[in-house]
């Protein structure tokens, strides 16, 4: 992996909003084929640092290059074209319209009917049904409407949405928090799966496990700082989770839950 | 993987089977449906003889019915795309006005009249859906502000230039004019000619135009209404574009993150409602053969409540170009069906809030089954 070069390397990136420094500075270099786990407590920043790579916000300082080359993404637009996919924390999905018309949204394939360019909505249903099949949720129907999926369903349809266009570089929000153990599975598997082919895996999650069980290399950051990236194998998983909560209390906490955490 | 994910059941045990007829009730569009029913019924039954039926009877509602058509299309995809125009009847008092300006005082062609007044309007639009995309105010304010400010200059201006409200002597200007045929023309002459002659409409039998079929053909208004809504329901439902402004107005930040160019959509919505009031202020400049300083009056609100009739939702995201045709029939039918009863005019009012009410509330019931919203 490492005589790979990066396929997106963020430099120095600062945040801000208003008064508030939501990022204050962080460096990753983020390697095709492999699962990069940035971890951190709440409010640490990971979110806003995957917005600048997904083109949500552009950065107040910083550099970001991908493939080696200056990237500058006017919107999410650009990023989804460079074949960056993401699921994020909040879904981004429209809970009127149906799973099909979600899946595709933004990425509507289409068909020529002489000169008119229509929506092709049979090959947007058959795609759904089948990525969904895949991630082990059966749909009642592609023309069901987000709405009235549960929040699981909900979070598996944006993953596989992600999946099916993450060509490139595929960016995961805690995507297992509202996931059964069945789809948890699904999802690490899928992510497993998605990294031999060579595609780069940015895996936010609280959950020590999951970081552990697909991670190649991670992040902790810690208010808007990064506190530095371990190979899997360098770290053990009770120093990882100490970092995670920024190091403190959590010995103290530990000891009177019994070690559960 | 394949040992995680299990093969599927062809049936899910967990959906009751739900009756076909019941399956194409639930649209939303029903209550535009029910809504045309109950009134056609209803005039049916009380004011079938009033002459509402015959051949002019009939062009007499279509035609009402159409202008309400061409405004109410712009309007529900707005409104479906998230946004609201409240400048509709301003924009369409000021694009008569221009075009009297441009056409009587300043004597252009009425074609060059047209086609500038078309591009004035449509940038107006424009303007409007970029102020509001820029300062992130809502459109209710925007527009609101375009309303007073389109309304003040239809009034300002005929006035420093030809010191009255209305400039007429627009039919003299148009005469022959290829693009005024276009809005205030007829269709299908030869027809109505071959039914009168046939005795399946009236003809006149005295004057100079007796032998002619009373209806000489189909207002090109019609042609307009019928031309955008099939346009605009084929863009909604059936293109790339249409799932934008779906998206656009289910939840903007949403479709930006899923990279939807919701700017893009929603100014290019306003562009759209600016054309079809402009087309309507056409029309009704050919037929009436003058521009008003009161034109369109009220004529924004007409058109969102025809598309709230017709199932869209007043938030975004949600509705149809059919329901807000029907919805405008509905409107069109009964303003005209009072009329043809001899039903105090006034009356039009209570029975369009019964309507309103009625569509609304079953629509709502309707979209909450769809779409699972609680
Ligand atoms: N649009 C915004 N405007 C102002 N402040 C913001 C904005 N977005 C994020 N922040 C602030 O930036 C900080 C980092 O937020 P972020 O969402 O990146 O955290 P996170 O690490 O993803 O947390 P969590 O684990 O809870 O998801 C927070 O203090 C938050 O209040
Ligand atoms: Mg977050």
């Amino acid at each position: 992996m490492s005589e790979q070069s990066p396929i997106i390397q963020m430099q120095n990136i600062q945040k801000h909003f208003g008064s508030v420094i939501a990022l204050a500075g962080v460096s990753v270099d983020i390697f095709p084929g492999e699962c990069h786990c940035l971890l951190g407590d709440n409010g640490a920043g990971k979110s806003t640092f995957i917005k600048t790579m997904s083109g949500v916000h552009k950065p107040t300082h910083g550099e970001i290059l991908f493939e080696g080359q200056p990237m500058y993404f006017a919107d999410p637009r650009d990023a989804i074209s460079a074949g960056i996919a993401t699921v994020h924390q909040h879904l981004a999905m429209i809970p009127l319209m149906s799973v099909s018309r979600n899946f595709f949204m933004g990425n509507e394939p289409q068909k020529s009917l002489g000169p008119l360019k229509l929506f092709d909505h049979d090959y947007a249903n058959r795609v759904t049904m089948e990525e969904m099949r895949k991630m082990g949720i059966n749909l009642r129907g592609p023309d069901q409407a987000v709405g009235t999926l549960s929040g699981g369903e909900r979070q598996t349809v944006a993953i596989a949405r992600a999946v099916h266009f993450g060509a490139k570089v595929l960016i995961l929000d805690e995507p297992t928090s509202a996931l059964g153990v069945r789809q948890t599975a699904n999802v690490l598997a899928t992510i497993d799966k998605v990294r031999k082919q060579g595609i780069a895996v940015v895996f936010i999650t609280h959950n020590v496990r999951h970081a552990l069980a697909v991670g190649d290399r991670f992040t902790v950051l810690n208010r808007g700082k990064t506190l530095g990236t371990a190979k899997r194998g360098e770290i053990t998983p009770e120093e990882l989770q100490d970092l995670m909560a920024g190091g403190q209390e959590l010995v103290k906490l530990e000891s009177s839950l019994g070690g559960t955490v | 993987m394949s040992d995680i994910a299990q093969t599927s059941p062809a049936t899910d045990e967990r959906v009751k089977d739900i009756s076909p007829l019941r399956k194409a009730l639930i649209r939303p569009e029903l209550g535009g449906i029910v809504g045309t029913i109950a009134v056609f019924t209803f005039f049916l039954l009380f004011a079938f003889d009033s002459g509402m039926f015959n051949a002019q009877g009939v062009i007499n509602w279509s035609v009402v019915s159409a202008q309400f058509v061409i405004i109410a299309v712009g309007a529900c995809l707005l409104m479906i795309a998230g946004e609201f125009d409240l400048s509709v009847g301003s924009m369409i008092g000021f694009a008569g006005m221009l075009i009297a300006i441009f056409g009587v005082t300043l004597g252009w062609p009425i074609w060059l009249a047209i086609i500038i007044t078309f591009v004035i309007c449509v940038a107006i639009g424009g303007l409007s859906g970029w102020i509001v995309i820029r300062t992130g105010l809502p459109s209710f304010i925007v527009t609101l502000a375009f309303l007073f400010i389109l309304r003040g200059f239809t009034i300002f201006l005929p006035q420093i230039i030809e010191r009255k409200t209305i400039i007429g002597g627009i039919k003299d200007a148009a005469e022959g004019d290829w693009l005024a045929s276009a809005f205030g023309g007829k269709v299908f002459g030869g027809l109505f000619q071959w039914m009168g002659d046939a005795g399946l409409i009236a003809t006149f039998t005295r004057g100079t135009r007796a032998g002619q079929p009373v209806v000489d053909g189909v207002p090109m208004l019609i042609i307009w209404a019928l031309v955008l809504m099939a346009l605009a329901h084929i863009l909604l439902t059936k293109t790339k574009f249409g799932n934008w402004i779906f998206a656009s107005g289910g939840d903007a930040e949403a479709a930006r993150n899923s990279g939807v160019p919701v700017n893009k959509v929603k100014i290019l919505m306003f562009m759209l409602t600016a054309f079809c009031a402009t087309v309507f202020a056409v029309c009704q400049v050919m037929e009436f053969g003058s521009a008003g300083a009161d034109r369109g009056l009220l004529k924004e609100f007409e058109a969102i409540i025809a598309v709230v009739i017709g199932g869209a939702l007043l938030t975004g995201g949600y509705g149809s170009v059919i329901g807000a045709a029907l919805g405008a029939l509905i409107f069109g039918v009964v303003q005209q069906g009072l009329f043809f009863a001899g039903v105090e005019s006034s009356l039009f009012r209570v029975f369009l809030g019964v309507i309103l009410l009625g569509a609304v509330i079953l629509n709502t019931y309707i979209r909450r089954i769809i779409t699972g919203e609680r």
